[in-house]
C-alpha cells in the first residue's frame, strides 16, 4: 500500500477527492455444496467495473445512471461503507486504503459524510433529533461539554431550517422534506468537507425536492462543501452540478462539465437518455423510443456493454471495451465517436 | 355527452381521530379518446379519485357523496355485481407496481384470456390467439412462445408491457393509469409511456392519467388537473397550465421542477408542506403558504373559476375584484 500525502501536485490546487480505476465485486453464487451437487459455477456481479474522476474542492460531480448501474456502489465505496475489490481512492491525497487502525482513519472519515436516500430507514426511530445529530460530534469525540454539544445541534437545526426545539422531538414527528433536513445536519455536525448524496431527493415530492436542494446548494456555498452527488434524475443532477459522469454497466461512460454534456452529449446511452426524459418544455413533442434494457451485470455483454442497444455499434464495439478518451471538455468511452463515426 | 362525469365527488376515510375528507367536491369530465392527466404530490387524492371511480377503495374509505357517470350511466350506485363487469370491461386500470397487478400463480396467457373470456365471451382458441396478438403489440418479443411465462420471468419493463395488454385486451373506453411509468427507469419509461399512447390513440381509448412526474403529464395528456390537499386547484389545456399556470400553487410546482434547458441559481421553492388531512386550513387549503393570500383565502373556500383563459382554477385572485383580473 503506498501511502501518498505529498504528491507532485500542491494541496491548494489538488482535488479533494481522487478515484481510480475503483471495482467492486460482489459474489452472487449459490452456497458452495448446492454449486457443487449441481455443477455450477462461480457466479460474480460486477457492480462497478473500473471507475476514475476527481472533485476539485468546493464543486460538485455527480452521477446518473438507470438501476443498476453502480452508481450507488460508487457512493458507498467512497464513504468507506463498502471495501474496493481493486482501485484506490484518495481525500486531500490520503490513500484510504492506507489506514488500517481506526486511530488513524477517524480524522479522515470525519471529513466526509453520506446523506442516504430514505430518510424513513436512515434515522434511528428510538432516538431524538438532538441525539442523531449529536451522534458524529459524540463518536468522534469534537465536543466534550453537554452544554457545547446542545448549543452545537441547536445551530445545526438553524442552519438546516429547522428550529433547536425540534431536538427534543423524534423522527417520527417530521415529514419526508424535515426529515432530509434532519440528515444534513447529521451530516453536518462533523464538519465535514465533503459530503456523499444518494439520491437525496427522490423519495421527495417536487416542492420539498426544491427546497432541499436550495437549501444544499445554499450550504455548499457558505461552508465550501465538496458533493458527489448521485441520481436518476437528470432534471435535478444538472441543477446541482459542475461535471456529470453517466454510468452505464459499472463504467462511466461519458464525463463532462453540465453544461457541455446538456449541450452536446457524445456517448450514444447519454443520448438516448437525454433523448428519454420526459420535459415540461417539449409538449406534444414526438420521441424516437430506444429499444431494449440494461443487460445483467453478472454477465455483461464482450466489449462495449451497451453494444446491444446501440445503433451506431460494429464488429469492434463487440469485441473491445473502449477506454475513457478526453475530446475538448469531455471525456467519453466509445469507438463510434473516436472514429468520427457519429455525427456531432 | 362526455364519456366520464364526476360531479362533487367526495370520499372519506373514518379513524379514530374523526372524518377525513381525502377527497372533497371533485368535479372534472373526459371526452371520449381524450388524455386527461392528474398531478399532485403525495396525499392530493389523485389516486383515491382514480380508485373511487372503478370503487376500489379499500373500506374503511367510502364514497360520501357525488356521483360518477358513465356514457351517462350512474355507475357509481351499481351494485357489486354489475359494477364487477363495468370494471375490466368499460373501464381498464394500469397500477404502479406491475408485480402486485399480475397474478404470480398465472401465466401471463392465463391471464389474458380468462379477462377476454369473462368480457368478451370468446372461445379458448379465438382467445389465445388475440392474446398473442397484445402480446405483440405492447412489444414482447417472442410472444407466442413467451405467452405460456410466469410474471417472475419478465424485467419490470416487460411486465408493465403486459398489465397495459391486460388492461386494453376487453377494449375498454377508458383506462385508468395510475403511475403507470413511475417504477422504471427513464429508458424503459419513453418506452411505456410511447406505447400506452400509441394504443390508446389507437383504439379510441380515453385515458385518466394519474402521476406526480409533471414531464410525462406534458408530454402524453390534452388536459389536466392539479390537485391539492383533496380539491383541483386547476384544470386547463397541458400547454396552458405549463406554461402559463394560473393558480398560485400550480404557479410554484412548476417552478420548483429542474429544467433540462435552463439552468437557474436557485429553484423556485414553495415554503412548508401541503397539509395533512386532519388539519386542512380553514378558507383556501393552500392560504399558508401562498405568497398572494389575501383575508378572503383565509376564510372562504374557493370554487373553480374562469380564469380570463382557457383554464379554471379555485383560486379568489380571479373572482370579481380579485387581484390578477385587474392585473390581466
Amino acid at each position: 500500500m503506498r501511502a501518498m500525502p505529498l504528491d507532485a501536485a500542491p494541496a491548494t490546487t489538488r482535488p479533494l477527492v481522487e478515484v481510480e480505476d475503483l471495482a467492486r465485486d460482489f459474489d452472487v453464487s449459490k452456497p458452495w455444496l448446492i454449486r457443487l451437487l449441481q455443477g455450477e459455477r462461480r457466479r460474480i456481479l460486477r457492480a462497478v467495473a473500473g471507475v476514475s474522476f476527481a472533485i476539485p474542492r468546493g464543486t460538485t460531480l455527480s452521477l446518473v445512471g438507470e438501476s443498476g448501474c453502480g452508481k450507488t456502489t460508487v457512493a458507498r465505496l467512497v464513504v468507506g461503507l463498502y471495501a474496493p475489490t481493486r482501485g484506490t481512492i484518495r481525500i486531500d491525497g490520503i490513500d484510504l486504503a492506507s489506514l488500517t487502525s481506526r486511530a488513524q482513519q477517524a480524522p479522515v472519515r470525519r471529513r466526509l459524510q453520506m446523506i442516504f436516500q430514505d430518510p424513513y430507514a436512515s434515522l434511528n426511530p428510538r432516538w431524538r433529533v438532538g441525539d442523531i445529530i449529536a451522534e458524529p460530534i459524540r463518536a468522534f469525540g469534537l465536543l466534550k461539554e453537554r452544554s457545547d454539544i446542545e448549543a452545537r445541534v441547536s445551530e445545526l437545526l438553524r442552519q438546516v431550517g429547522l428550529s433547536p426545539k425540534d431536538a427534543e422531538k423524534y423522527p417520527h414527528e417530521f415529514s419526508g422534506g424535515q426529515r432530509q433536513r434532519i440528515s444534513i445536519a447529521r451530516a453536518l455536525s462533523s464538519n465535514p468537507e465533503f459530503l456523499v448524496c444518494d439520491e437525496p431527493t427522490s423519495a421527495l415530492d417536487v416542492s420539498v425536492q426544491a427546497q432541499i436542494l436550495n437549501l444544499m446548494k445554499d450550504l455548499q456555498e457558505r461552508l465550501g462543501l465538496t458533493y458527489l452527488f448521485i441520481s436518476h434524475n437528470l432534471a435535478v443532477v444538472r441543477h446541482m452540478s459542475d461535471r456529470i459522469g453517466v454510468m452505464y454497466l459499472g463504467r462511466i461512460v461519458e464525463l463532462a462539465p453540465g453544461e457541455t454534456l446538456f449541450a452536446s452529449p457524445q456517448h450514444p446511452y447519454t443520448r438516448l437518455l437525454l433523448e428519454a426524459i420526459p420535459d415540461l418544455e417539449m409538449t406534444g413533442r414526438q420521441r424516437t423510443p430506444v429499444g431494449g434494457e440494461v443487460p445483467s451485470p453478472i454477465d455483461p455483454p464482450s466489449g462495449c456493454s451497451f453494444h446491444p442497444r446501440c445503433p451506431f455499434a460494429n464488429d469492434r464495439c463487440r469485441a473491445e471495451a473502449p477506454r475513457l478518451i478526453r475530446r475538448g471538455e469531455t471525456e467519453v468511452a466509445c469507438h463510434a465517436v473516436e472514429e468520427g463515426r457519429l455525427a456531432a | 355527452m362526455p364519456l366520464l362525469e364526476v360531479n362533487n365527488l367526495r370520499v372519506e376515510f373514518p379513524t379514530r381521530r374523526g372524518v377525513l375528507t381525502a377527497v372533497d367536491d371533485v368535479s372534472f369530465t373526459i371526452d371520449e379518446g381524450e388524455v386527461l392527466g392528474v398531478v399532485g404530490e403525495s396525499g392530493a387524492g389523485k389516486s383515491i379519485t382514480g380508485a373511487a371511480i372503478i370503487r376500489l377503495i379499500e373500506p374503511p374509505g367510502r364514497i360520501a357523496g357525488g356521483e360518477i357517470r358513465l356514457n351517462g350511466r350512474r355507475i357509481d350506485t351499481l351494485p357489486p355485481e354489475e359494477m364487477r363487469r363495468v370494471r375490466g370491461r368499460q373501464i381498464g386500470a394500469i397500477f404502479q407496481d406491475p408485480l402486485t397487478t399480475l397474478n404470480p400463480l398465472y401465466s401471463i396467457g392465463r391471464q389474458l384470456v380468462e379477462t377476454m373470456q369473462t368480457h368478451l365471451g370468446l372461445s379458448d382458441r379465438e382467445a389465445r390467439a388475440r392474446a398473442i396478438r397484445w402480446l405483440e403489440d405492447v412489444g414482447i418479443p417472442g410472444a407466442a412462445q413467451r405467452i405460456d411465462s410466469y410474471p417472475h420471468q419478465f424485467s419490470g419493463g416487460m411486465r408493465q408491457r403486459v398489465v397495459i395488454a391486460l388492461a386494453l385486451c376487453a377494449e375498454p373506453r377508458l383506462v385508468i393509469a395510475d403511475e403507470p411509468t413511475t417504477a422504471l427507469d427513464v429508458s424503459i419509461q419513453a418506452q411505456v409511456i410511447a406505447l400506452l399512447k400509441r394504443l390508446c390513440r389507437e383504439h379510441g381509448t380515453a385515458v385518466m392519467l394519474i402521476t406526480h412526474d409533471m414531464g410525462v403529464i406534458a408530454e402524453t395528456a390534452d388536459r389536466v388537473a392539479v390537485m391539492y390537499a383533496g380539491r383541483i386547484a386547476e384544470i386547463g389545456p397541458v400547454r396552458e397550465v405549463v406554461k402559463n399556470a394560473r393558480h398560485p400553487y400550480t404557479e410554484g410546482l412548476m417552478g420548483s421542477i429542474p429544467s433540462l434547458t435552463h439552468r437557474v441559481a436557485r429553484l423556485r421553492q414553495i415554503d412548508g408542506a401541503m397539509p395533512r388531512l386532519t388539519d386542512i386550513p380553514k378558507g383556501c387549503a393552500f392560504n399558508p403558504r401562498c405568497g398572494r393570500a389575501f383575508d378572503r383565502c383565509r376564510s372562504e373556500r374557493p370554487e373553480l373559476m374562469a380564469t380570463g383563459g382557457p383554464s379554471r382554477a379555485a383560486c379568489w385572485l380571479y373572482a370579481e375584484g380579485g387581484h390578477a383580473r385587474d392585473a390581466a
